[in-house]
């Protein structure tokens, strides 16, 4: 599970001395971390430690929030995302998204995997069929849905609504995609199947994933971060997070004697 | 359950568990639900046996020396006390012939009776003046010759008279009111070109001369119909021996309310329902159809409701989505909610110093200068109306819109936001098309609220007769400037403005349904609409 990509570049998503503060109250506390192109990066720690904050940075989901303030930056390829000449939109097209509890559109599972296309304004038919099978193959839902695709995206059952909201996430081929605890309102069947998916997405997309679940970290994760109380306590490959943990807190994390 | 047992916790009767508060409320509830559905019965009831055609008794009284034979139908039974103190029954009998006796009613003390029969030979006979007339036939007048009553052809030719009738007045409504119409209007604004400086004195009197030719022409057609109308008649004799012709022209309809079969009056029934629902007021509205009415309640408020849903979806999107929380914002929904809560009459006074004077005026300069000081938009009409309630339930539309919106997942708007949609396209994509059926429950509440409303359209373009409909032939079709009639007016002014307040009863009540069936069936409408909508993305995962 080690293995990296060969153009990989280690440092893609930069993290740079990173604080945030929601109000009065500071959630991160300088965080510094280079997030590894085209692996899958886990976020664990005990529950209220930052990972959702972390992660919702990465797409400056928590911009939408009032009263929040950061400092230090977050680079991706390179570039600031706080730089005045990024878009967050065209960032959030760079960055897809997944999120805890499925949350599908009440559309059709064809209008809800093309919905970012639909606003980034494209609307060429064949682009649009090609763009659905590739992405619900991609997510591994294709067979199930292919003689549905006009029905209703709530007929779907948990697992298969998570799963279009995966292939949602990626249908305009962004670079990184986000999964805050994806398989959290699932059944170990259906996060069977996602994690084998992470696996397989792993080679076209940069995955940061939150999880409360160490064999899902161990399983589909080629690096390991350990938060604690709003600071990146520890970071590094899985296997060695996890077999030889260097700090005390990352030990008694993962063997279960906090959570 | 035993009483001795003396635990803290035992429940030794119905108080102590709360019991009571339940029969409270459902008896509440009970109370409330028997009286709405008292109310709807009787409306119900009397509404629709206003049109049952009743079958007419033939009374003989003798009050003091005199004799009198009255016939018509019971209405009322009523008790009452003369000055002596002695008590009468009496009945209120409808004998129609208002141009004879005055009254169309008639106060019957039961004592006076001699005898009452059914004679099959009785009529009630409908014409356009004077409301209903009850008599025996004795012979109809065609060019052809006297028909006395009773002769074998007498049935044909009343039928055939009827229908002439019917087809002569049609085809001179079509004359005086749509052709000759047609010609005053052009020559109205052939007159205003005079004046403004005329352009080409020629073409203008030569246009006139012809105008003024066709007029003529029309008006001669009009005459040649009302003389072969006048060739027919029906002559008919009252229970009291007199004797009176009625003009095919002015006979509605002549009915054998005593001899017809159970199905030939429900046919009766029917056929009078329809013509309330078609046709034009008629006798200071106490008799024909409320057409006109219905018209202009349902035009009203589906020019609200247009006016009303973009404005109010508008106003909750920005206080809901884009205002920045705070006190001020705290403010303006006080300030909304509070709207709803003043009385309409005050919408009534500022839609009529705002819309109508203001706006409407301000109209009036500019574009119909030339028709000043007859004012055209400065003047009540439907578009003021509809705006007056369109803000009057704006609160209604604002409230339920905003409830909408925020009720929609924060997750699902995240979801957009992070597939690249920008606010706004998160909005009109995801938070609005979800929002559909609570911004459409919050129209059929303003809708249900505007229709019922009569108190501000009083001031601001309801009239008690508009002789045009806000949309009709005659170009540009839609005149939003018109007067027009409201159901809910209507049962307001037969009930306490009618000359026979009396013989409007059986038509206030038929109006009143006719209002509740109105209101019931937009909602209805709307209501359709909204669970069509609901059931498009409903959850079916089994
Ligand atoms: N919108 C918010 N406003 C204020 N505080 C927040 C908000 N979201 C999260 N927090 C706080 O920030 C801290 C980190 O939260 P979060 O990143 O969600 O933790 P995790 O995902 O690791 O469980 C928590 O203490 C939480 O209470
Ligand atoms: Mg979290």
């Amino acid at each position: 599970m080690m293995t990296s990509h060969p153009l990989s570049r280690p440092d893609f998503i930069q993290v740079d001395h990173f604080s945030f503060h929601y109000g009065e109250k500071q959630a991160i506390f300088d965080i510094d971390m280079n997030i590894p192109e085209h692996q899958v990066t886990a976020l664990i720690g005990p529950s209220g430690c930052g990972k959702s904050t972390l992660l919702r940075n990465l797409n400056r989901m928590n911009d939408l929030i009032d009263g929040v303030r950061h400092e230090g930056d977050i680079r991706i390829g390179g570039i600031s995302l706080y730089d005045p000449s990024v878009e967050v939109i065209s960032l959030r097209k760079r960055v897809g998204m997944v999120f805890q509890k499925y949350n599908p559109f009440a559309k059709s599972i064809y209008e809800n995997v093309i919905f970012s296309l639909r606003v980034a304004g494209r609307s060429k038919k064949s682009e649009l069929d090609a763009t659905v099978e590739w992405a619900l193959k991609s997510a591994a839902l294709w067979d199930e849905v292919k003689d549905r695709l006009h029905d209703s995206a709530f007929g779907l059952s948990g697992g298969q609504q998570q799963r279009l909201c995966i292939a949602r996430a990626i249908a305009n081929q962004p670079e990184i995609l986000l999964m805050d605890e994806p398989c959290a309102a699932l059944d170990p069947l259906a996060t069977l199947k996602i994690e084998e998916l992470i696996l397989e997405l792993k080679h076209q997309f940069t995955i940061v994933i939150v999880t409360h679940n160490m064999e899902q970290a161990t399983r589909c994760s080629d690096r390991t971060a350990f938060l604690y109380m709003g600071k990146l306590v520890e970071f590094g490959h899985t296997m060695q997070i996890f077999e030889n943990p260097k700090h005390a807190e990352t030990e008694g994390y993962i063997s279960g004697r906090f959570s | 359950m035993k009483l001795s047992n003396s635990t803290s916790f035992a429940t030794t009767g119905r108080s102590r568990n709360g019991e009571p508060w339940v029969w409270l409320t459902a008896a509440g509830l009970t109370f409330g639900v028997a009286m709405a559905l008292g109310l709807f019965l009787l409306i119900l009831i009397k509404g629709a046996s206003s049109f049952w055609p009743r079958r007419i008794d033939l009374f003989e009284i003798s009050a003091g020396p005199a004799a009198e034979k009255v016939a018509g139908y019971v209405t009322q039974e009523t008790q009452r006390r003369d000055t002596a103190g002695t008590l009468h029954k009496e009945i209120q009998v409808f004998r129609g012939n208002k141009e004879l006796n005055g009254e169309a009613f008639k106060f019957i003390d039961r004592s006076s009776i001699q005898s009452s029969s059914r004679p099959e030979a009785l009529l009630l006979v409908e014409r356009l003046e004077y409301g209903p007339a009850i008599v025996s036939a004795v012979a109809l007048q065609t060019p052809a010759g006297k028909i006395p009553a009773g002769s074998s052809e007498f049935e044909q030719s009343l039928e055939t008279i009827l229908d002439q009738g019917r087809v002569a007045r049609k085809k001179l409504l079509a004359i005086e009111r749509g052709k000759i119409g047609a010609i005053s209007r052009e020559l109205a604004s052939l007159a205003r070109l005079e004046k403004s400086g005329n352009p080409d004195p020629p073409a203008l009197a030569k246009r006139r001369g012809e105008l003024q030719a066709s007029f003529e022409i029309l008006q001669q057609e009009a005459a040649a119909i009302r003389k072969t109308l006048a060739e027919s008649s029906f002559t008919g004799i009252t229970a009291d021996g007199k004797e009176i012709t009625y003009p095919a022209g002015t006979l509605l309809d002549v009915f054998p309310s005593n001899r017809a079969g159970f199905f030939e009056r429900v046919g009766e029934m029917l056929l009078r329902m329809t013509r309330f629902l078609r046709e034009d007021p008629r006798e200071a509205n106490t008799e024909g159809g409320v057409f006109p009415a219905i018209f202009g309640t349902v035009t009203m408020t589906l020019v609200m409701s247009l006016f009303v849903t973009p404005f109010g979806v508008i106003a909750a999107i920005y206080l809901r989505e884009y205002a920045k929380q705070g006190a001020f914002v705290r403010m303006v929904r006080i300030c909304v909610n509070n709207l709803a809560g003043v009385p309409s009459i005050v919408f009534g006074v500022f839609g009529l110093a705002f819309f109508v004077y203001f706006v409407g005026g301000g109209v009036d300069r500019w574009f119909f200068a030339d028709q000043l000081p007859t004012p055209t938009y400065g003047t009540p009409g439907i578009l003021w109306a509809s705006l007056t309630l369109a803000l009057l339930t704006l609160p209604v539309v604002i409230v339920a819109t905003e409830e909408a919106i925020s009720a929609v997942p924060r997750g699902v708007r995240e979801a957009a936001l992070a597939c690249g949609a920008s606010k706004w396209q998160t909005i009109q994509r995801i938070v609005l098309p979800a929002s559909v059926p609570g911004i459409l429950t919050g129209i059929i509440l303003a809708m249900a609220r505007g229709a019922g409303e009569v108190a501000p359209l009083m001031l601001v373009g309801v009239v008690k007769l508009a002789p045009t409909l806000p949309i009709d032939g005659i170009a540009p079709f839609i005149h939003p400037e018109r007067k027009f009639m409201h159901l809910g007016f209507h049962i307001y002014d037969l009930g306490f403005q009618s000359p026979d307040a009396e013989a409007a009863k059986p038509i206030v009540y038929a109006t009143a349904l006719l209002l509740i069936v109105v209101v019931v069936g937009l909602n209805l409408t709307a209501i359709l609409i909204r669970n069509r909508l609901k059931k498009r993305f409903a959850v079916s995962s089994f």
